[in-house]
């Protein structure tokens, strides 16, 4: 390994970086959502999106030396938590409801 | 050193959410999500967020996820049919997608004084106060009362799913 190559190993990471793995994390959750074809499945689409936030949360109370960004990350766990708890009652029901997870046969909302 | 962890574990997040896209039955789309969780724990030790990487791992990874898989397996959920999709998601999704990620990767790039990663950045002044420390300290004390406010948003929580998952079995039980 050449002095040149260890040197770039040996950068600190632009926080921008950061910033843009959690837009391409955001943009597959979305995509997962819009593509996915089981409820629990969409469901975890969303979860991912909340995480790709919370990487932004982390990296701005970085930057900023704010460790209220950090406090709003564990909120958003702890909403997170609340909404996968009760999201997957919603789903328990809709089962014993319908007998099935494909968001297809879950219609009777759809304009 | 950080650039090879942030290389290695970015990579390994992204693949965990393609592979999370890709994969038919939810229960590996599960296990990816878990792999997206804990590499995104070890990004945030890199951002000096040492309380929160832990609590991804405990929360997210560990309770979180074992709920889904969790009702994956009680729900016996089988490999998904692929279908068209809705119009909805092809004519206004896809592109509001690409126009989300073009705008938040122009505007990333072009903020200036963006700073870069540093391990055990605690975020006080006062020498040798560790990030628990200070994070605790402000949530305490100026935020206590969000903080037991989402006791209330738990409890909450609890009943709701109790009284859904009964509530839907009493009425089936009613119906036959």
């Amino acid at each position: 390994m050449n002095a040149d190559s260890i040197q770039f190993f040996q950068q600190e990471v632009p926080l921008s970086w950061y910033l843009l793995l959690s837009a391409v994390l955001f943009a597959l959750g979305v995509v997962g959502f819009l593509i996915k074809r089981n409820l629990i499945t969409v469901f975890m689409s969303i979860e991912l999106m909340l995480n790709a936030v919370n990487l932004s949360f982390v990296t701005f109370a970085h930057q900023w030396h704010a460790v209220k960004g950090q406090i709003f990350v564990f909120f958003v766990m702890v909403v997170a938590a609340a909404e996968a708890a009760v999201g997957l009652a919603i789903i328990i029901a809709v089962f014993r409801a319908r007998s099935t997870l494909a968001v297809d046969r879950i219609d009777l909302m759809k304009l | 050193m950080h650039l090879i962890l942030f290389i290695l574990f970015a990579g390994i997040c992204l693949a965990g959410a393609v592979n999370l896209l890709l994969q038919t039955h939810p229960i590996n789309s599960a296990l990816s999500l878990i792999v997206v969780m804990t590499s995104l724990a070890v990004l945030y030790l890199q951002l000096g967020a040492e309380f929160l990487a832990a609590a991804q791992v405990i929360v997210y990874a560990g309770a979180i996820m074992v709920l889904f898989t969790f009702v994956v397996m009680l729900l016996n959920a089988g490999r998904e049919e692929r279908t068209r999709g809705s119009r909805a998601a092809v004519v206004v999704g896809f592109p509001a997608v690409a126009v989300l990620l073009a705008v938040a990767t122009t505007v990333v790039q072009h903020t200036p004084k963006l700073g870069t990663s540093t391990f055990g950045d605690t975020m006080s002044n006062q020498p040798g106060a560790t990030n628990l420390e200070v994070l605790s300290g402000v949530l305490f004390t100026k935020l206590l009362l969000p903080f037991e406010v989402t006791s209330v948003l738990i409890l909450v929580a609890i009943l709701g799913s109790v009284a859904l998952a009964r509530f839907g079995h009493g009425e089936k039980g009613a119906g036959e």
